[in-house]
């Protein structure tokens, strides 16, 4: 029988006092439920990594001496400038604060943005937010409940370094100025992406806008840091992560630095809001146009597919590439008459091997960085098959006569393909910029486009790591594939300073690429890890033949 | 062949719940079969075994003369399917998705006459086109502005224009407005003519009743009943409705279920067995009017949903997959 429910008599509510914010508190909390392991992992990460981080150099630079040689390189040496920024002070604060600053900034804005995006477009385009937008939720409340939980993770991460960082037995002062660094950086990016979820009508666009806007922040402060006293050393100032140097914790505060993060903070959400109020649900900047009536003869099969899905994608990124490797190379010429000219720090030129050898140092590391950022793009773009096949748009595809290995390997093919035209672009255009600053455009193009190509094999890995994840374990392949990234970084840009054991350096795959352009070219390593990507592409593959889809 | 598709005793787990506990379904080739069943019996657990894109943990499959599991992508060419929640690439346009599904299938209908001669790929097209204008459906908009129904559609156009010799439906119409359903049923009487298979997984009966050759009804993981509708209607009691000359002991009314007297208006449901004493009864009290009828497929269901053991039902924790 069918037991019959009680009879709820509809109620009338007062209509009056909704206003465009009314259940703002019901979705933050619904977020926090939502991200309850995501979210004290990214606070975990950047909190962790950076006290760490700083733990370890207190104890490891104990004494000035200690520090001078770090000193020394960190004021000459410009791939240190270019990845870690200006040096402001030889305490061991300042040293914390030179090597984790502008990185834990950098990881504080991206949670903020995979935060703000994910609970605005990313339910916008999902539906879920109709669902919630029919209940009695005000116009602004999404949105601004978006930024509340991104703010709030960002003064809990601010809260805990102030804590930790003393407790550490750094002087409290330059502490909270770091820790305030890092927050309000990531508060800056919260208003960023929040306005750039309004531009787009898709959440991977609008994560791709910020992720790029962070991208031109990284490389603006990392030229105007490197480039020298004659070079744009301007470019620091102009955008958030550079702001982390100019607060120069532990060596005299300048707090009114602040202010620039909480104006852009407070600018974006306005815009943003502004934006919210004036589009329709659903909608982008630009309303879709209507497309083909019928499909391209080119438009077929998987490959084609998983072509036409993620070339949107790989433009805008290699586009990315291009400019900023292009400013990055010009930069190089700079580094070059620095050290020329500084008498004061020739000495500690020629212990790294005079100027062409700086020069070339510095560009090892702009192509390191390339090929880092490259997997990044790489394990995103794997990750593609996880979310067709979470959203159901991969059953079409598997339904019709495509097998699952050609399927998987089709997005696989893109993503090592458009990792490949990433490296070359790095390297072209790295060489076009230094090669036509300094003369020699041809030599420097080739030489440069080579160093680029020999990041490929070790980004592979990554890449490779991420496909196996995908085809033997689906539920934790983004984990996974982030996790690889990630680890990456730390070991390749931080590992050294922190004096980790060779054989901890050892598992990242970049730790094998020969340092080009300079260093000895062996192909030994270039091969071993090829032959390991291709494995572990192949492992991945047949994994996901034998499972389940869905 | 005879069968289309042919499981006996087939099993799924999802860890801890149980999805299929031994259903049997049997498709014969060239007719339209409805597959029924309430939410989370296992129908699309059942419609994803037969596409091989889950593993199977027990029992026989059969698609098609090949396994569903090794000869996926040859036996894929042979069918076309039509998922229960439609998603779309939300970059694509309607057209576009409806020709790529098409070649996804390693049809020749969309090769623009390279595999297929001229005359042929000319047809294949006005086919798509008669289609689209049948469903009325915009194929140049983008997926992302498409509604749930227009997403259906773009599937159920791409299934409809595919030479497959299966379609596969799993409740094809639950987005479609009355008009549109309408043009459904015409389209799969059409195929149902041309001597295409159609499995078509449904819990609305009137799409059953009006299309279905044969019926399967599942529950819980497992075949309740399957047969015609004619051979279910045969199991089950007959309608009757009566308005009587005189009075009647309802006690007296042998083989006679829910019996409904009020005054002389009498309603009730009768074993077929028992049809015969029950009119005789009723003959000998005197009857003005009189209409006895099949019990559709609602009452069928609602008799196999109601007359087992639905707290049983209820404990069970069913995924949806």
């Amino acid at each position: 029988m069918i037991t019959s429910l009680g009879v709820r008599a509809p109620k009338r509510r007062d209509s009056s006092g909704g206003g465009p914010l009314t259940g703002t508190r019901a979705l933050v909390r619904l977020a926090l439920r939502r991200d309850r392991v995501m979210l004290p992992a990214w606070v975990y990460v950047v909190v962790g990594g950076v006290a760490a981080n700083a733990y370890t150099f207190a104890k490891l630079y104990k004494t000035a001496s200690s520090r001078a040689a770090l000193v020394a390189s960190g004021e000459s040496n410009p791939a240190l400038l270019f990845l870690y920024g200006r040096l402001n002070g030889d305490s061991v604060g300042a040293l914390t604060a030179w090597r984790y600053g502008v990185w834990g900034a950098l990881f504080a804005a991206l949670m903020s943005v995979f935060l703000v995006v994910r609970h605005t477009r990313g339910e916008e385009e999902t539906g879920r937010l109709e669902l919630i937008g029919s209940a009695r939720v005000g116009r602004q409340a999404p949105l601004a409940s978006a930024i509340v939980v991104a703010a709030e993770a960002n003064v809990i991460l601010t809260a805990l370094l102030c804590i930790a960082l003393p407790v550490l037995g750094l002087p409290a002062a330059g502490s909270a100025a770091l820790a305030l660094a890092i927050g309000t950086c990531g508060l800056a990016f919260t208003g960023v992406s929040a306005v750039t979820a309004q531009l787009t009508g898709g959440a991977r666009a609008a994560r791709g806008l910020a992720i790029g806007a962070l991208g031109v922040a990284f490389l603006a402060r990392a030229v105007g840091d490197a480039a020298g006293a004659g070079g744009p050393s301007w470019l620091t100032w102009v955008l958030p992560l550079g702001w982390t140097e100019t607060l120069r914790p532990f060596a005299g505060e300048r707090w009114w630095v602040l202010a620039l993060p909480l104006a852009l903070f407070a600018g974006g959400g306005w815009l943003s809001v502004t934006l919210a109020a004036r589009r329709d649900h659903g909608a982008g900047l630009f309303p879709d146009r209507p497309g083909r009536p019928a499909a391209s003869a080119a438009l077929r099969g998987p490959f084609a597919l998983a072509w036409r899905l993620q070339w949107p994608a790989l433009a805008g990124w290699a586009a990315g590439y291009a400019v900023m490797f292009a400013v990055c190379g010009a930069a190089a010429k700079g580094i070059g008459q620095l050290a020329a000219t500084s008498g004061a720090l020739t000495k500690e030129f020629t212990r790294i091997g005079g100027q062409s050898a700086i020069v070339n140092a510095y560009l090892a590391a702009l192509m390191l960085l390339g090929g880092l950022v490259a997997a990044a793009y790489g394990v995103s773009t794997v990750l593609r098959l996880h979310a067709e096949e979470t959203a159901g748009t991969a059953d079409p595809v598997l339904a019709g006569s495509a097998g699952r290995a050609r399927w998987g390997l089709s997005h696989l093919a893109v993503a090592l393909a458009g990792t490949a035209l990433l490296l070359a672009v790095a390297g072209l255009a790295t060489g076009l910029g230094y090669g036509l600053a300094v003369g020699g455009a041809g030599t420097e193009t080739g030489r440069l486009l080579g160093a680029g190509l020999a990041q490929l094999p070790a980004a592979a890995v990554i890449i490779g790591v991420a496909a196996l994840a995908f085809g033997a374990r689906p539920g934790a392949c983004v984990a996974v594939g982030w996790t690889a990234v990630g680890l990456a970084v730390l070991l390749n840009i931080f590992g050294q300073a922190l004096q980790l054991s060779p054989w901890v350096l050892d598992v990242s795959p970049f730790t094998h690429v020969p340092k080009l352009p300079g260093g000895p070219v062996t192909a030994t390593p270039l091969l071993a890890l090829s032959v390991i990507a291709v494995a572990l592409c192949a492992a991945g593959l047949a994994a996901l033949r034998r499972r389940d889809i869905g | 062949m005879a069968n289309a598709i042919e499981t006996r005793g087939l099993r799924k787990r999802y860890g801890q719940a149980t999805a299929l506990d031994g259903l049997d379904l049997t498709v014969r080739t060239g007719e339209v079969h409805a597959f029924l069943g309430p939410n989370g019996a296992g129908k699309t657990t059942t419609i994803r075994i037969l596409l091989g894109l889950l593993h199977k943990d027990g029992g026989e499959v059969s698609l098609l003369g090949g396994d569903p599991w090794r000869d996926a992508t040859t036996l894929h060419g042979r069918l076309a399917y039509v998922p229960g929640d439609v998603t779309l690439w939300p970059s694509l346009t309607g057209g576009e998705i409806i020709d790529l599904l098409a070649r996804l299938r390693g049809d020749g209908s969309a090769r623009h006459g390279s595999a297929k001669h001229g005359a042929s790929a000319q047809a294949d097209r006005q086919r798509r086109q008669e289609l689209i204008e049948r469903f009325e459906l915009d194929p140049s908009k983008k997926a992302r502005a498409y509604s749930k129904g227009n997403r259906q559609k773009v599937a159920l156009i791409a299934a409809l224009a595919s030479d497959a010799e299966l379609l596969v439906l799993d409740e094809p119409t639950s987005g479609l407005d009355p008009l549109m359903e309408a043009a459904f049923r015409d389209s799969v009487a059409a195929e149902r003519r041309g001597g295409r298979t159609v499995l078509l997984s449904s819990h609305i009966l009137a799409e059953a009743e009006a299309l279905a050759d044969r019926v399967t009804i599942i529950r819980a993981g497992r075949t309740v009943e399957t047969g015609t509708l004619a051979e279910l209607r045969h199991l089950t009691r007959t309608t009757v409705d009566a308005e009587l000359a005189g009075p009647l002991d309802p006690a007296r009314l042998p083989g006679a279920h829910d019996v409904a007297l009020d005054g002389t208006r009498l309603r009730c449901e009768v074993d077929n067995a028992s049809l015969n004493a029950v009119l005789l009864r009723l003959a000998s009290v005197g009857v003005r009017t009189l209409t006895c009828r099949p019990p559709t497929l609602e009452e069928l269901f609602l008799r196999q949903y109601s007359d087992q053991d639905r707290a049983a039902e209820r404990q069970r924790v069913l995924p949806t997959p």
